[in-house]
């Protein structure tokens, strides 16, 4: 039960990014095409927003729920990591025209065909959990 | 009420999104969707063969409940808010699709072309969509995240790894969409 905020806010997510259409395959199409603004707003409103609430959490005005300063999990960074994953990433995102979160917000759409994606991505992880020591990082 | 049922506009969805954000390291949690297909591939005893699937899931279980709640959101969306998915696209988007066997872009969310039902029986159709999947979870956990993770909480943070992610993102998008896809579609649709 102490989990139902995490159901609350994830309902809410997956109800926003189907009402902005952001779990359509054509909104990322357009997206790499440059032929419309839409994803650039969405992703830039919240990024812009996040910039701002960041802020207050790095100099301690606003703490978490129990009053702890809230630390922010520094990412994982490389060489060739993150331009080499990216990469690959942008090519799957652009194909399925789905990148993880749509993908589950379109299999509570009813979308079943999206679970052979899901699938896909899940051998996805496996392989690079695999292959991860032989990989450049 | 009509503001239910209409599609809402990019800031509604980008407010949504930082509000969500907020809330989840308010909890002490923080917004990363792909590191559940991680958690995924543990449950199902990935762990048993490397290292690199042994984690204590039970301490992600709120991230699983949190993407339990993305499939109630689509699901709650789909049924009650979203009486038409017609979407506005550029009409340039639609002449292109429409020439590269696309027909009707935009009348529902995902072309039938590419996610209909039929799929399920021809083996190109089902190849195209599993090495999507498979370049998406490979390449996320390559970057150390996707989308939210790098994409909204990273680029919040002014951080240089997910700059440099984001770039990839693109670099590989612009790739896909402008020189490979159309032949893609061409040998999907034939």
């Amino acid at each position: 039960m102490k989990h139902l905020k995490f159901l609350a806010l994830g309902i809410l997510f997956g109800i926003a990014l189907s009402k902005t259409e952001v779990i359509s395959w054509y909104r990322i199409y357009e997206m790499f095409k440059f032929q419309s603004f839409h994803m650039y707003g969405v992703i830039g409103t919240a990024v812009i927003i996040g910039m701002v609430f960041m802020y207050f959490f790095r100099t301690g005005k606003i703490k978490d729920f129990q009053g702890n300063q809230i630390e922010i999990k520094p990412k994982k960074s490389g060489k060739y990591r993150n331009i080499l994953g990216g990469i690959i990433f942008g090519m799957g995102w652009a194909l399925a025209g789905v990148c993880p979160g749509p993908m589950f917000i379109l299999v509570g759409k009813g979308a079943w065909v999206i679970l052979i994606v899901l699938a896909g991505a899940n051998i996805g992880v496996f392989l690079y959990g695999i292959l991860q020591h032989k990989l450049p990082h | 009420m009509d503001f239910i049922f209409q599609a809402w506009p990019w800031y509604v969805g980008g407010v949504i999104i930082a509000l969500v954000t907020f809330f989840l390291f308010y909890f002490g949690k923080h917004l990363g969707v792909s590191s559940n297909l991680e958690t995924m591939c543990s449950i199902e005893g990935a762990g048993k063969l490397t290292d690199y699937f042994k984690i204590d899931w039970r301490a992600r279980k709120w991230n699983i409940v949190f993407i339990l709640g993305l499939v109630i959101g689509g699901f709650i969306s789909s049924q009650w808010m979203t009486p038409s998915e017609t979407m506005k696209l550029n009409p340039k988007t639609v002449q292109e699709l429409s020439d590269l066997g696309i027909a009707n872009a935009g009348i529902t969310f995902l072309p039938d072309e590419i996610f209909g039902l039929k799929k399920l029986t021809s083996p190109k159709g089902i190849l195209f969509l599993l090495i999507g999947g498979i370049l998406v979870g490979f390449g996320s956990r390559y970057a150390g995240g996707c989308t939210s993770g790098h994409g909204i909480v990273g680029m919040s943070n002014l951080a240089l790894p997910s700059f440099i992610s984001v770039l990839g993102f693109f670099i590989g998008g612009i790739l896909m969409t402008w020189f490979i896809l159309p032949y893609l579609l061409k040998l999907l649709v034939l």
